[in-house]
């Protein structure tokens, strides 16, 4: 088992971080997580957007979170991206290779990956 | 599901529905067998819904008239000749202690048994989604086991929330050095 010594310093490393976050208002990054979703591919969806929002040092400014079935099965799996001020965008049949190009080009640039929206899979 | 573990995943999220504040995942495997026990202190499910909830036309969602979640665990453990049982106790009943336990066990030397897969996956979503839940896994081998308790992190982490970046990888990297060490 690792030690707990490791843990309680990323603990200090982080807590001033907490602080920030707390009174944060970003964009909130959320993917469906029921029975439909998981199946689809919805795990290595998640996991690949924490980890890319860690990578390109987005923690403070993103959260990546999950709801339940949002009703389209078939686009699944499916992530809304809601941005403060701006209308919801909805990412349908997401891989971890297009959560990575989400996640450089809208998330940390502003650029909404048109070709994997909703709008482009009707 | 390809891996059993995404259906873990997906009966743990029917806890995290129901208001758990604790849930447990345990594994328990030997030579032959593998039994997977998901427990909550969830709402619990009234006696009518739990007759009924390995029908795949029995479900909580409102956006359509089907749940898999149950149904596919319970085929995946009886197309190996293993079998799955939920009982529950509501809050009206016992408001001291109530919630869910699933069972499923499954023979791992059928021809049809699906693969256990990436068990620290599942939790790390589970952990990132649902930093205030506990999570307590156990997953026993023949050869020794493998523990996580998330409430004993907490207390070290105080409020450095538990699905910060670098305390999941300091998780993921806990796990792998458990299982190496079997």
């Amino acid at each position: 088992m690792k030690s707990l010594a490791e843990l309680a310093a990323i603990r200090d490393k982080m807590k001033d971080k907490v602080v920030l976050r707390e009174g944060m208002t970003g964009t909130r990054v959320v993917v469906g997580m029921a029975t439909c979703g998981i199946s689809a591919g919805a795990r290595p969806v998640l996991n690949t957007f924490v980890e890319e929002v860690s990578k390109e040092n987005l923690t403070d400014s993103v959260t990546v979170t999950q709801t339940g079935c949002i009703g389209i099965c078939q686009y699944e799996p499916v992530v809304e991206v809601f941005e403060p001020g701006k209308e919801k965008v909805t990412y349908v049949k997401m891989t971890p290779d297009k959560v990575k190009r989400v996640v450089a080009e809208h998330l940390k640039n502003g650029r909404v990956v048109s070709e994997y929206t909703i709008g482009n899979a009707q | 599901m390809k891996e059993l573990s995404l259906n873990i995943l997906d009966i743990a999220e029917n806890s995290v529905k129901a208001g758990a504040t604790r849930i447990t995942i345990t594994l328990e495997e030997t030579e032959q067998t593998l039994t997977i026990t998901i427990g909550d202190n969830g709402c619990g499910m009234p006696p009518e819904f739990l007759q009924q909830v390995t029908d795949p036309f029995c479900t909580t969602r409102t956006t359509r008239k089907v749940g898999l979640g149950i149904p596919l665990l319970a085929l995946a453990a009886r197309q190996t000749g293993g079998d799955l049982i939920v009982s529950s106790v509501t809050e009206q009943q016992n408001p001291a202690e109530h919630g869910t336990v699933t069972t499923a066990w499954f023979n791992k030397t059928h021809i049809d048994f699906t693969p256990l897969g990436d068990v620290t996956e599942t939790l790390c979503t589970l952990i990132q989604c649902n930093p205030a839940i506990d999570f307590e896994y156990r997953h026993q081998l023949p050869g020794g086991s493998v523990t996580l308790a998330t409430a004993e992190l907490r207390q070290v982490l105080g409020d450095v929330p538990l699905n910060t970046y670098e305390v999941l990888q300091w998780i993921r990297e806990d796990l792998a050095e458990q299982y190496n060490s079997l």
